[in-house]
């Protein structure tokens, strides 16, 4: 069994296994919005990869982290805008 | 003076095949990849890979979590480009909505923790990519509502056909359609648009005259592989209709600088690995060895020009966006102000389009097939090393 971790999403707290990146347990946890785009669209990850930047968050208070590239760490916090 | 006979940027199949065949002959190499772990697009995690046992037993050492530019030339005396490929994306309206993923994308959130279970998906596109992310899903449980295949049937059952002269893949193909049973694959249909609020809620597929509506979670769309010849570009190497150009041993038009895998032609994993070990055997001094690989390679490079002509892209596909949809995603730049544009330069300095942070990897590639925008007008800049820092450094 995966070591639960746990993270907090705009204050929201997720419980997810080691190994997980940002991306999936945001996505896992139902949100869809990861970043607006310069004209106010919501939008979510695109390629998975590390290529696109569409899911980009802040994680501890560093923006334009890529969420799909950033594995979840304990007590980490992560920010949608 | 390098401290490594050989550096090798990528650790996908061709860099890790490279790596091995060198090391295993002595030379002193190091494989420098921008992930937390080797294995390239296909192997990205996966423990029990043999190539991957083997690259740990070779001596080749590893960098992880580093993203080069053209200083890796100080690297090593030669140097192994394995660069890969991305996914080529073609702008339609609502592929920007969240929930719209590319192929791979889904592919690779799926590998790293999302849970698919229960969810409606729609797999959309075009290439065999389509059928190995829907047996993934699958497996995890997602509730694969269709696979559309932009490609005529005529030309998909065509290249089945032509599978058998390839033994691996065929069986590859078999056990993915197995997997499959029960999943609708249709052939000659695509996505035109999706929609929602806030996220995709359904998708409008047309095949011909006929369209219906799908509903859905997710759509995962992708259009098969674009190669990410940047580093090459930079390095003063020689493109050939957007791939780089290489020789019998590999070698590109820089003296002492190889190119092997996808950047050299897409072509998947067998033509990856055949060209990453005649790179890694040429560049430590095996010519021998490596012409014995020859006729391997001429195999997989006949199998990569049937798999082109059969996914070649249908026409509609480049017309499907209109002139609010949004282009280039970084900058919010529509279709409407860049038609009209002379080229990918103009386009840039008048719209920013390709100046946001994805440094128009996305939308670069998009506009060359949507607009026609020479392939030799695109070369955008390998990450700067500062982004990427500053990016990366979580993740180690
Ligand atoms: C998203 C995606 C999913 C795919 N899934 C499958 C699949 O399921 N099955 C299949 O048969 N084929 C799949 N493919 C096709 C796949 O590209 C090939 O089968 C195979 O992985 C190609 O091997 P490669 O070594 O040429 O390139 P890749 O596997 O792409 O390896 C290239 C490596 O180089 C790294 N890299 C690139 N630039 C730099 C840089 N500047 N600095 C440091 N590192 C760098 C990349 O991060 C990557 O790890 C997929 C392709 C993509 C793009
Ligand atoms: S989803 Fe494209 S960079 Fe993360």
């Amino acid at each position: 069994m995966p070591e639960r971790i746990r993270i907090i999403v705009d204050g929201r707290e997720l419980h997810v296994d080691r190994g997980v990146t940002v991306a999936a347990a945001m996505m896992n946890a139902g949100i869809r919005a990861f970043r607006q785009s310069v004209s106010g669209e919501a939008r979510g990850p695109l390629c998975g990869m590390g290529v696109c930047m569409e899911c980009r968050v802040t994680i501890n208070r560093e923006p334009h982290c890529r969420s799909c590239q950033t594995l979840c760490e304990d007590g980490m916090e992560v920010q949608t805008r | 003076m390098s401290a490594f006979d050989i550096a090798v940027v990528g650790a996908g199949p061709a860099g890790i095949a490279a790596a091995c065949r060198a090391a295993e002959n002595g030379a002193r190499v190091v494989v420098i990849d921008d992930n937390p772990a080797p294995g390239g697009q296909i192997w990205r995690g996966e423990k029990s890979e043999p190539w991957i046992e083997r690259f740990k037993r070779s001596g080749a050492v590893l960098e992880r979590d580093t993203a080069v530019d053209e200083r890796v030339r100080q690297r090593g005396a030669k140097l192994i480009l394995a660069t890969g490929a991305r996914e080529l994306f073609l702008p339609f309206p609502g592929w920007t909505l969240p929930g719209v993923t590319g192929v791979g994308g889904l592919q690779a959130l799926i590998k790293s923790g999302l849970a698919v279970k229960g969810m409606r998906v729609v797999i959309a596109g075009s290439g065999p990519l389509l059928l190995a992310a829907a047996s993934l899903a699958r497996s995890k449980g997602a509730v694969v509502r269709l696979v559309a295949e932009q490609a005529p049937g005529g030309r998909v059952t065509g290249f089945a056909g032509a599978l058998w002269r390839h033994p691996g893949k065929a069986l590859q193909g078999a056990e993915l359609i197995l997997t499959l049973i029960g999943v609708r694959y249709d052939a000659g249909c695509f996505v035109e648009e999706a929609c929602g609020e806030g996220q995709v809620e359904h998708v409008r597929v047309r095949r011909g005259e006929r369209a219906w509506e799908e509903k859905c979670d997710l759509l995962a769309v992708g259009f098969g592989l674009v190669p990410n010849t940047e580093l090459a570009a930079l390095l003063g190497c020689d493109l050939d209709s957007g791939f780089v150009r290489t020789g019998d041993w590999q070698q590109t038009s820089v003296p002492g600088v190889y190119a092997a895998g996808e950047l050299t032609g897409i072509g998947g994993v067998e033509k990856s690995l055949v060209e990453g070990e005649i790179a890694g055997l040429a560049a430590a001094g095996r010519e021998a060895d490596a012409e014995r690989l020859f006729s391997r390679r001429a195999s997989w490079k006949r199998f990569a020009a049937r798999l082109q002509s059969a996914f070649a892209l249908e026409p509609v596909l480049k017309k499907l966006a209109r002139e609010d949809t949004c282009v280039c995603r970084c900058e919010d730049v529509p279709l409407s102000e860049l038609k009209g544009r002379a080229s990918w330069r103009e386009a840039k300095l008048q719209t920013r389009c390709g100046m946001g942070s994805c440094q128009g990897r996305i939308c670069g590639a998009a506009t060359r097939e949507i607009l026609g925008w020479g392939a030799d007008s695109v070369r955008p800049p390998a990450f700067p090393t500062k982004v990427r820092n500053l990016i990366e450094s979580k993740s180690s």
